[in-house]
């Protein structure tokens, strides 16, 4: 761990303008954060604490969401009793990530900035082009049987590990940041995460100094809210693949349809075309299968993780079974 | 005094069952688990040590090679760096156990990635894991290094102890009615213990105390006194608690020579404390193995031949290979036998004892090719392997010692309801899931090492046991405490259990689950030298004489037992030591595991529903403690049936998964509620206490019942090792909606 400067801050204006400077981080659960230092992999210079900044509550917003403030922790969002009636596919989407402890630390915006998960990029010797532009991906022709199927490029095939983006992406939330200079812009979360392309140093939009205040949660989706996980062990495991789905029946057809993937890239994945290929159509077999030709056109894998492809297609349409199907 | 034993004559007196408080066998709490939960053991990193400073190794970032340089530039100027270590006395790798001298030693040549070359020392220890991160070392890569042991052009070594060749295999095979010829592979494996490693190396001129942890200390004494080019007497080491060893404790690792030879340099004590990733880089690994098994059977099952061919690996230089048909030799009949183990050597991290070293992997495989036999043949997988349980040895035609194996097969089908499972696979389903049962036999062999205890009865009639004995998180305090107060008819709380100092009497130390009995044994002899001065004084034979309750009786006559001792402290000490026992009779543990698992027949996930574990080994000295090392056991089965396994980069060799959460150990939802029964059982060859080892038996095939299971629910027959979903998922069956 490098020395770096600490200060905590108790107010998010304060906060932004405490990390005008260059190599600031905000640290608020650290659960990612602290893994990091430790191993020399990120090195800031400062650390503004957020912690006690408020933005701590889940709160009514004008058009029938909630808006979830960034500080409020996992174990708290996927324990809210509104969250659990309305948006039940973000609790469990959260239940199904990390443990107990890790969720009682760790925050709403920190979750949404947890780094890829690689094996070389964990290993500072590694060559990686995300700790180290233009030093080379190591996990091609490496160890690859966690990595990406979609949207991976020639310089990183790193996947996005968490649970809770997902949920969201599938929810269409939106992340409200605070810049530099005091403007406030709002993000969908879908396109809040990156794809590597050749700049795969950067995860997310986020630049310097900006800290995320809220994630706003639009008006309840009526529906199934399925989210489902598949992993090496029954919890505690980064997801191979997962699936959450909110799905709207009405006499026997899709009337709405919105899908998000995790494990399979560098970001939450959504296509707006799988969601609109399921509306207004009544479910089948074939249904499914199309709704999986869709997402998986362009998979490719690395080798070791070949087997991602059907395995998301058999979930895939597992889950559009359980979302469509007849209540058991 | 002195009380030896030799065991050269089964010990056919059974003293602990005739005596009157009869507290060993009971579900005694451990006496040292108030001070767990409460966090007053102290364990090796945090004994706090008046100037102590703190060293983190750095690695060697080339498979194979040699080490040109150092710039300690690179970090001296670092805040609170106080030097840079680096030596040919430095250990390549940890010492295998019971090594008793220094391992391989020297930096300069590169034998695999992660090698610790240097070491770091500071004020703190996140600035010596700075500094060991920054270390610029200059190594020159050779390219030639070695990373998969089957590649074409290495030839393995064939250690001649362990070729077996009898009879006619081949004839054999084309002659049987039922046939299995398979080949599987399981990966390698690191102990994953909770606390990671550590020494703590002081020096007082040139005596050096080391509080490490370590689970041999007598050997640990010697290796690092060798290592160090100084006298073992010069030499102390402490380590009374240790969070968990599995054979990753054994020896004398480079942490400690390190820590040594920077605290002698510096003149300030030195902590090393391995991180995580370290812990899988530099620890003993368990080696992965290709295991070809052939079997040959007769119409009803009958084993006519055995085959058991396996491929191992190990660094260059280490002279341990994963002894992987430990039982194959003796649990089944079939004259004709080849039994053979070859080694590769790789670059890659030493192979040395990973919790039950050959039979985790040995037995875990060769019971799924009798599986399969069962499969073949129609034959109950029960009673199939009923019916090739042997007279006598097939391979040195002795007899066998108190073996309840049948008993253990038929009493785990009994509870489990083994009768109501189908044989033919993919049946059973509920939902997505689809449900199988399997079963697989257990047995380890059975060792008694030479150890010494030394008990004083004082004179207010409390006892302090001494050895340096560990307790690895096994209940070495708890079973050393029973007996005790058996043998003094004392109450717990009146005996004061001493382990880990090097200073004590030297022990077996914990390893190859011979650490209760052989210690045991030593504590019970070292209370029978007590035994014998008390009834000297009252004037009775040792035979006659009744402790209990702080009273001596014998020869019609009672005394208080502290009047006996007329002020005085009365010091036994014990030894044993194997003899002939051993090469008379075959001495081994024997079990049954029964599990059920649901396989989802999406996704290939496997989830273990219940699971049972039927064990015997000899007298149990503490039905909680030893119930607890078979759940331990049991749950190490799941992790390597379906998901543990270290991950290597193929172009370097180095571990990929290093930390815990990628190397996949069984959480709490993995594991359902498991059932565990020991059999009533005394074993008069085994030690004088008729106890024998029990700390291993419980993953000793356990891992097959849960892969005979998945063939069972599925008809996949999973092979290579462990049964992730992705081995899974292209055998099952395309789900149709309901």
């Amino acid at each position: 761990m490098r020395p770096f400067d600490y200060y905590r801050s108790d107010d998010p204006a304060d906060a932004v303008k405490a990390a005008s400077e260059k190599g600031t981080l905000f640290i608020a659960g650290g659960t990612n954060l602290l893994d990091l230092m430790k191993l020399d992999l990120m090195t800031p210079n400062r650390l503004i604490d957020i912690n006690r900044i408020g933005l701590d509550e889940i709160t009514p917003s004008d058009d029938g969401g909630l808006s979830i403030g960034t500080l409020v922790t996992n174990s708290d969002c996927a324990a809210d009793m509104r969250i659990r009636q309305d948006y039940a596919v973000l609790s469990r989407a959260i239940l199904a990530g990390a443990s107990g402890q890790l969720r009682n630390k760790a925050t709403t915006g920190g979750n949404l900035c947890q780094r890829t998960r690689c094996y070389y990029f964990y290993d500072p010797d590694m060559a990686c082009n995300k700790r180290k532009p233009g030093s080379g991906c190591s996990a091609i022709g490496g160890a690859n049987r966690i990595h990406a199927i979609l949207g991976a490029s020639d310089e990183c095939i790193a996947t996005y590990p968490g649970d809770m983006a997902v949920a969201m992406a599938a929810l269409d939330a939106e992340v409200v940041i605070e810049g530099q200079g005091g403007d406030t812009r709002t993000v969908p979360v879908r396109d809040f995460h990156r794809l590597p392309g050749d700049q795969p140093d950067r995860d997310n939009i986020l630049e310097s100094g900006d800290l995320i205040t809220h994630v706003t949660l639009p008006a309840p989706a009526k529906g199934r809210h399925i989210y489902r996980k598949v992993r090496d062990r029954a919890s505690y495991a980064f997801a191979l693949v997962s699936i959450a789905a909110v799905v709207e029946m009405d006499a026997g057809k899709i009337a709405s349809a919105s899908l998000a993937f995790g494990g399979l890239a560098h970001k939450p994945w959504h296509d707006p075309a799988i969601d609109d290929l399921l509306t207004g159509e009544a479910p089948s077999e074939a249904l499914f299968d199309k709704a999986a030709d869709i997402l998986l056109a362009d998979a490719k894998g690395q080798g070791q993780n070949d087997f991602k492809i059907p395995l998301t297609r058999r979930t895939l349409k597992a889950v559009l079974r359980e979302a469509t199907g007849e209540r058991s | 005094m002195t009380r030896h034993l030799k065991m050269d004559t089964p010990a056919t007196a059974r003293l602990l069952d005739e005596l009157p408080s009869r507290l060993t066998g009971k579900p005694m709490d451990r006496p040292d688990g108030p001070k767990k939960v409460a966090g007053k053991a102290t364990y090796a990193h945090e004994w706090e040590i008046e100037g102590k400073t703190f060293g983190v190794l750095a690695r060697a970032p080339i498979s194979k090679g040699k080490l040109v340089r150092i710039d300690k530039s690179s970090v001296e100027s670092l805040p609170g760096i106080l030097g840079v270590f680096s030596e040919d006395r430095f250990l390549r790798n940890p010492a295998q156990g019971t090594a008793n001298e220094a391992p391989i030693q020297g930096v300069s040549e590169i034998s695999y990635f992660g090698q610790p070359i240097a070491l770091v020392v500071a004020e703190t220890f996140e600035q010596a894991r700075h500094g060991a991160h920054m270390l610029e070392l200059v190594c020159e890569a050779d390219s030639h290094g070695v990373f998969d042991p089957e590649a074409n052009n290495i030839s393995p070594e064939k250690p001649e102890d362990d070729q077996l060749d009898q009879g006619d295999l081949d004839k054999a095979m084309a002659e049987a009615a039922f046939t299995v010829d398979s080949t599987y592979r399981t990966p390698n494996h690191n102990s994953a213990a909770m606390e990671p490693h550590c020494s703590i190396a002081s020096w007082e001129g040139d005596q050096l105390t080391l509080h490490g942890s370590y689970q041999m200390v007598k050997y640990n004494v010697n290796e690092l006194a060798d290592s160090l080019g100084i006298e073992p007497e010069k030499v102390r080491i402490l380590s009374p608690f240790v969070g968990g060893g599995f054979g990753s404790k054994l020896g004398i690792a480079p942490e400690a020579v390190a820590a040594a030879i920077a605290a002698k340099e510096i003149g300030r004590p030195v902590c090393v404390t391995l991180t995580r990733q370290q812990v899988f880089e530099n620890v003993m690994r368990r080696s992965e193995s290709r295991q070809r098994l052939r079997l040959a059977a007769d119409e009803t099952g009958k084993l006519t031949g055995l085959g058991h061919e396996c491929l191992v690996s190990n660094l260059p230089g280490e002279t341990f290979h994963e002894p992987v048909i430990q039982a194959t030799h003796f649990i089944y009949g079939g004259e004709n036998r080849r039994l053979s183990i070859e080694v590769a050597r790789l670059n890659r991290m030493c192979a040395g004892s990973v919790r039950a070293p050959g039979e985790a992997i040995g037995m875990q495989v060769l019971e799924n090719a009798m599986d399969e036999l069962a499969h073949t043949s129609g034959i109950d997988p029960v009673e199939l392997r009923k019916r090739n349980i042997p007279d006598t040895h097939p391979e040195e035609g002795m007899p066998y010692s108190s073996r309840p194996f049948a008993e253990a097969l038929d009493e785990g089908a009994k509870r489990f309801g083994w009768d109501k499972r189908n044989p033919e696979p993919g049946k059973q389903r509920e939902g997505e899931w689809l449900i199988g049962m399997g079963m697989a036999a257990a047995a380890r062999v059975n060792m008694l090492m030479e150890s010494k205890a030394r008990v004083k009865l004082k004179d207010d009639g409390t006892a302090i046991v001494e050895t340096d004995m560990t307790d690895i998180g096994t209940g070495t305090y708890a079973i050393l405490t029973q007996l005790c107060c058996d043998m003094l008819g004392l109450a717990p709380e009146q005996v004061d259990t001493r382990l880990g100092d090097s200073n004590f009497p030297k022990a077996s130390g914990s390893g190859g689950s011979f650490g209760a009995s052989s210690s045991g044994s030593s504590v019970y002899l070292a209370c029978q030298d007590i035994r014998g001065e008390l009834a000297r004084r009252l004037g009775c034979d040792e035979d006659a004489l009744h402790l209990n309750g702080g009273k001596a009786s014998g020869s019609g006559q009672e005394v208080s037992l502290t009047d006996l001792l007329a002020g005085e402290t009365i010091e036994g000490e014990g030894h044993i030591e194997p003899g002939k026992t051993m090469e008379k009779v075959q001495q081994a543990t024997y079990g049954s595991y029964f599990a059920e698992v649901a396989v989802n027949a999406v996704t290939g996930e496997t989830r273990v529903r219940r699971m049972l574990g039927v064990f015997g080994a000899g007298r149990i000295l503490n039905h909680k403690t030893a119930t607890s090392q078979c759940y331990g056991g049991m749950t190490w089965g799941i992790g390597m049936a379906l998901h543990e396994a270290m991950e290597f980069d193929p172009r370097d060799g180095h571990v990929v998964n290093n930390d815990f959460a990628e190397y996949h150990v069984p959480v709490n939802l993995d594991v359902p509620q498991l059932d565990v029964v020991l059999l009533e059982e005394r074993d008069d060859w085994a030690s004088p206490i008729q106890a024998k080892g029990l700390g291993e038996l419980g993953l000793c095939g356990a891992g097959a019942a849960v892969t005979n299971a998945i063939f069972n629910a599925t008809g996949v027959r999973v092979r290579e090792y462990p049964a992730t979903l992705d081995k899974i998922l292209d055998g099952l069956p395309e789900l149709q909606p309901a």
